[in-house]
């Protein structure tokens, strides 16, 4: 495995459009639900075990090559908000822009063949992270801290939250967010073994219902 | 009944076919240990042609260490309600070990099953994997509620893991697993968890009109949402401070759009 393009790939500066959502950290914060750093850390490890689980799942079922029709289905079936949905597909499409620039190769132009309006993010992370030459457990490792360092990054400009406090908060998760990136590495192994019902689907049914709220919003900082 | 190991193993089960005559017959209605089944009165919910069920829990379960299970297989064109009598109270084993409910659902082309048991709840102390598999051929309809609520009212609640795996046509359509409870992952009862919440519940509609037609997604007040599936089907998700004001929320969507 290549340390650097790992580096590469989950860098916020590469241009895959994630700076865009705040992973449902504006309607928290307009709920009154993430008040400050501490609230933000428990939305944050509720956010890492369910969203951030089944996204590390998929990405890593995806980076040891699994169907990637079948893991998007599956990725349909674990987002039942259609809001949430629509994100997903629009940051698959903007990330298979970036990687298909980034890390020629041919699972990559399967890939936007097949999906001409975008599969579901975690789907095209896990086939990056493939061209890029890294293994399913970093692609796991991708996901679960791009379902945190959003909703961080996101409440630092929503709620003047102090940087520092932001960046204490995805310290602190390191331990977990390590654990969960190994459960969906283990997990993908099972989907290989036993189709993509072994691959994780844990839920948060508050995440689902603000994220329809959010999205009929008039006007809103980020778009999911 | 087999009292295997800790804890006891029932599975109750249920067939319903077409009778050719435009009703619903029940070739299969066996209750096994705490799970007893009762044929009722058709009350018309299931439409003209319906059979009608009620699960009655003889004795309280599930205990931790058992194993329940009820089955239900719905033939071509059936139509069945099944409700139950009373909520399912978890309770903890004398040994600590978790207790599993399994329901599995296979409905036929045409078959239609409205499923609607009394909460879940999960009682300070108990550790129960809930697992309800649904599978629907591609004109299939499907009425599902799932309620869920933390602990009897003002106690904490146990330890409960809920999935629910719908496929329609081999294709999966719903896979969802939530836990909560002493013991679950962290931030389950947070901002992105349940919030302090101590009611939860799901109604999932599946119709192949929606292909066409699916209800508009969108809030249903603060805590609930209606959000169309990827395939033919919609899901209302709710919470609610407790089990009472959750069945409203449930109540008035079924009502509103006449599902």
């Amino acid at each position: 495995m290549s340390r650097a393009a790992l580096l590469v790939l989950a860098d916020g500066r590469f241009p895959a459009g994630g700076h865009a959502h705040s992973g449902g950290a504006e309607a928290a914060v307009r709920a009154g639900r993430i008040h400050d750093a501490a609230s933000l850390e428990a939305f944050c490890r509720g956010r890492l075990h369910t969203a951030g689980l089944v996204a590390a799942g998929l990405a890593a079922a995806a980076a040891l090559g699994l169907d990637s029709v079948e893991l998007d289905a599956a990725a349909d079936a674990r987002t039942p908000s259609p809001a949430l949905r629509a994100a997903a597909r629009r940051l698959g499409r903007q990330l298979l822009r970036a990687a298909r620039a980034t890390w020629p190769a041919p699972e990559l132009e399967a890939l936007a063949a097949a999906f001409p309006r975008g599969a579901h993010q975690p789907v095209v992370l896990g086939v990056t992270a493939r061209a890029a030459g890294l293994q399913p457990l970093d692609a796991a490792h991708v996901a679960a801290y791009e379902s945190v360092g959003g909703p961080a990054t996101a409440t630092v400009r929503l709620l003047g939250l102090d940087p520092f406090e932001a960046s204490g908060v995805l310290a602190r998760l390191a331990p977990v967010l390590d654990a969960v990136a190994e459960e969906a590495a283990a997990a993908a192994l099972a989907a290989r073994r036993d189709g993509p019902t072994a691959l994780p689907a844990a839920s948060s049914p508050l995440l689902d219902i603000s994220a329809e709220a959010h999205a009929s919003w008039p006007v809103r900082l980020f778009a999911s | 009944m087999a009292a295997a190991g800790a804890g006891l193993r029932a599975t109750a089960r249920i067939r319903a076919v077409a009778d050719g005559r435009g009703g619903t017959a029940l070739p299969l209605l066996a209750g096994e240990g705490p799970l007893a089944l009762r044929r009722t009165r058709s009350t018309g919910a299931g439409g003209a042609g319906g059979a009608s069920v009620t699960l009655v829990g003889a004795m309280s379960a599930p205990l931790g260490g058992d194993h329940l299970a009820v089955e239900a297989e719905l033939g071509p064109g059936a139509r069945l309600t099944v409700g139950s009598a009373a909520a399912t109270l978890a309770l903890p084993g004398r040994d600590g070990a978790p207790a599993r409910y399994g329901t599995r659902l296979v409905l036929a082309e045409g078959a239609a099953l409205r499923w609607l048991p009394e909460p879940l709840v999960s009682v300070r102390r108990s550790d129960l994997r809930v697992h309800t598999r649904v599978e629907l051929a591609p004109t299939a309809r499907l009425l599902l509620r799932e309620e869920q609520v933390l602990g009897r009212a003002g106690e904490e609640p146990g330890l409960l893991r809920s999935r629910l795996t719908v496929s329609l046509g081999g294709r999966p359509l719903l896979d969802q697993e939530l836990a909560c409870g002493p013991g679950a992952p962290g931030g389950w009862d947070g901002p992105a968890g349940l919030a302090g919440h101590r009611a939860l519940g799901q109604l999932l509609v599946v119709d192949p009109r929606f292909a066409e037609h699916p209800p508009p997604a969108g809030p249903l007040g603060d805590l609930a949402a209606v959000t169309p599936l990827a395939g033919p089907a919609v899901l209302v998700t709710a919470l609610a401070p407790d089990a009472l004001r959750l069945r409203a929320v449930l109540d008035a969507a079924i009502r509103d759009h006449d599902w």
